[in-house]
């Protein structure tokens, strides 16, 4: 396989510290209510082959801020629904002019798949049960704000990280900055073998030792479309998993939750967490677009 | 065809290895009629011969047999054709080979075992047909083993997938232990795999894909070893992959109980964390294993455990693998690289001795299927023989292979140990300089 073009963003996991530190600070120049044309002319496109919400619209709206011509390409609607492989529609997509492809896709490596054969950068935006990393940096960037740095941070993410790109995402990251990161959920969601993934991971079931005096909790949906012969017991799972205010207030006074949603109220948190002071869901949405507007500016140069 | 004039061929100055005959020694090689004729010390044969091949230098050994190949015929000839395989066996120093019957359609008839052997399919080497255990290979009704036995089938299997039911895999080992028939598992618990692509561990917690758990294996080998037990089947596990699996074959072995088993050259030279960012060249079902699976075939490989070795080549169009690693299909092609990592594998690194190398590759795999008189150069033995250089650095150039795919996760891999010449019923099929 080849090499993914310069300015490809496939996952976390490969990308070095320093650069995962210029593209947030990149993005916390960029100013997503002020237009800045550097996109002026490229045609950036989004293959989406999952439905999508948050990560869709703000990869689009940043694009345009920046004076990109988007297109939305999804499964239904397209050739792709007429069995055209995934190599072959990024051929198709290359070949009316894409200058970038941001994708979506439900099996993991398919934007390496892709990157491996076009010469135009890939952006992840979600494989499978591999890696989101735009969501990651927008979770970095988030804390961030809350943070002066990652370093000596604690952080729990809690829930399903089995089928959790997400998950697999903010892991590399905080991991190399050393975060300590405990996981915490039922064996079905959270296998030991998750604390291989990088250095400074723990696995726990006990909700109150992995929540004690973090910085950062992060809660997860239970991906029930994912779940295949696995079941979950969704009593079991509230009342030993779902956070609530009392459970938050064995974290730091100044702990902030986090959810890349779209949040299940009643499941793996109540109303009152989500919409609780600390509570910074909300905030991560809104992080979306001015780093992705730094993932796709490093894209389209080719260099940030 | 016209009948061709038997011409003999002397082999002289090689290093005969022949462990079903308990030779390792120079000695001279005579080949008549098809026939082994005569065997003996250096220059003591007299007479000559219509063709002499000089074997300095050499290992010269009975022809290799390759228990698992899938030839794609009939149904998927852009994948491979009996032609075009059996060329890339013979390459890889196979002078037989036993083809798996999952094609389309399945070879679960009399009639297709049959066709599996006419001239017109052009094979270079022998073909050996495996029949279907089931119709259709569905895993429910059993096809009939005695017609398939007398129409060629050397053995029965629904490679590819298990026979999972209890009572079909008794049945088919109790028609085994009447017919002498082996059965040959293809040994996955499915309900344990579904949208599985890779071995469960690390790796395929990082790349985010459903890992395969070594139990989905050793519970069907165990399952099988009990049933081989009470009904006296022959029973045969394809591309035995894990530590646990052997336990049952050990255990089933010192029992003596009639249970075989086989290795491929990818199990016993890669790990899971080959699979490295989704190449679907290491994609293949049983799944690459981890560090301490590939331990125990080694010692397995060694110690006698393991009968055969088998290379499950698997061809594959290059578009069927060149997409999303969970949807591309399992298997690589693997004939014509098996000896060299045999030899730079198990010989050079593990100093496993070249006479047991040869015994995995020739009377091993024959006594597994019973190919009578093959595996071995004992006089009047078919004159199937197999020359390579144990000593011979070579770059394998997956774009040069004879096969018509190029699946393989050892292009450009500098292996030790090359095939020579290639002889089917005395006749020089394939010659290399």
């Amino acid at each position: 396989m080849n090499k993914a073009a310069r300015g490809s963003l496939l996952g976390i996991e490969h990308l070095d510290g320093d650069e995962i530190l210029k593209l947030l600070k990149t993005a916390r120049r960029m100013n997503p209510s002020k237009s800045r044309p550097l996109l002026r002319g490229k045609r950036v496109v989004l293959l989406f082959y999952e439905p999508s919400t948050r990560t869709r619209t703000s990869f689009e709206i940043a694009a345009k801020t920046m004076g990109a011509a988007t297109v939305l390409v999804q499964s239904s609607g397209s050739s792709i629904e007429k069995g055209e492989s995934l190599l072959d529609t990024g051929y198709t997509l290359r070949a009316v002019g894409a200058d970038v492809i941001v994708i979506r896709h439900p099996n993991a490596g398919a934007p390496h798949l892709l990157a491996a054969n076009l010469d135009i950068p890939v952006v992840n935006a979600g494989d499978g049960m591999h890696e989101h990393p735009s969501q990651a940096l927008l979770d970095a960037y988030t804390i961030l704000r809350h943070k002066k740095s990652l370093e000596g941070l604690k952080a729990a993410i809690i829930g399903d990280i089995y089928h959790s790109r997400v998950a697999r995402s903010a892991c590399h990251l905080l991991s190399k900055f050393g975060v300590q990161i405990t996981l915490c959920g039922p064996p079905e969601l959270v296998p030991e073998i998750a604390a291989t993934l990088a250095t400074g991971i723990r696995v726990t079931r006990q909700l109150e030792e992995a929540v004690r005096g973090v910085d950062v909790i992060m809660l997860l949906r239970v991906q029930k479309e994912r779940l295949v012969g696995k079941k979950i017991e969704l009593d079991t799972y509230i009342s030993r998993y779902q956070m609530t205010p009392e459970r938050l207030k064995l974290a730091k006074r100044d702990a902030i939750v986090m959810h890349p949603g779209p949040i299940i109220r009643g499941f793996e948190l109540t109303g009152e967490v989500a919409d609780c002071p600390q509570s910074v869901i909300v905030e991560e949405v809104a992080s979306g677009v001015p780093v992705r507007m730094a993932i796709l500016a490093r894209a389209a140069a080719g260099k940030i | 065809m016209k009948a061709q004039p038997q011409r003999s061929l002397l082999i002289t100055g090689g290093r005969v290895v022949d462990p079903a005959s308990r030779i390792d020694a120079f000695m001279d090689v005579l080949l008549a009629d098809g026939k082994v004729a005569e065997i003996a010390p250096p220059k003591r044969i007299r007479g000559g011969a219509d063709e002499n091949l000089n074997a300095r230098g050499l290992v010269v050994a009975p022809g290799f047999i390759d228990l698992h190949v899938h030839l794609r015929e009939p149904g998927q000839s852009y994948k491979e054709t009996i032609a075009s395989g059996t060329t890339a066996a013979a390459v890889g120093g196979f002078t037989s080979v036993c083809c798996m019957p999952n094609t389309n359609p399945f070879v679960d008839s009399a009639e297709w075992v049959k066709w599996l052997r006419l001239p017109e399919r052009g094979a270079v080497v022998n073909v050996f047909p495996i029949a279907a255990a089931t119709l259709q290979s569905k895993g429910t009704e059993l096809t009939d083993f005695h017609t398939l036995q007398r129409a060629g089938a050397v053995a029965i299997t629904d490679d590819g997938k298990p026979i999972l039911n209890d009572r079909v895999m008794r049945e088919a080992l109790r028609l085994s232990a009447e017919l002498q028939l082996p059965v040959i598992q293809h040994a996955e618990d499915t309900r344990l795999t579904e949208h599985c692509s890779m071995n469960e561990g690390a790796t395929a917690f990082r790349l985010g894909l459903r890992g395969m758990p070594v139990s989905a294996e050793a519970a069907i080998v165990e399952r099988d070893v009990q049933i081989a037990e009470a009904t006296g089947g022959r029973l045969h596990v394809a591309h035995l992959s894990t530590a646990e699996a052997l336990k049952s074959v050990r255990r089933a072995k010192r029992a003596k109980t009639r249970v075989t088993c086989e290795v491929t050259p990818h199990h016993f030279t890669l790990t899971d964390e080959n699979v490295n960012e989704y190449d679907a060249n290491c994609k293949m079902n049983p799944p690459l294993r981890s560090s301490a699976d590939l331990e125990a075939i080694l010692v397995a490989l060694a110690d006698g455990t393991v009968d055969a070795i088998a290379t499950d080549h698997a061809p594959h169009a290059r578009h069927e693998k060149q997409m999303e690693f969970e949807r591309a299909p399992f298997g690589i092609t693997g004939l014509e690289t098996a000896l060299g990592l045999a030899i730079t594998q198990l010989h050079r690194e593990r100093k496993i001795p070249l006479s047991r190398i040869v015994e995995l590759f020739t009377s091993g795999p024959a006594r597994v299927v019973d190919l009578r008189g093959r595996g071995t150069l004992a006089l009047g033995s078919p004159a199937d023989v197999t020359i390579f250089d144990p000593k011979k650095r070579w770059t394998f150039d997956a774009a040069k292979s004879k096969s018509k795919s190029r699946n393989t996760p050892f292009d450009r891999w500098q292996l030790t140990g090359k095939v020579m010449a290639t002889i089917v019923r005395g006749k020089v099929v394939i010659r290399s300089e």
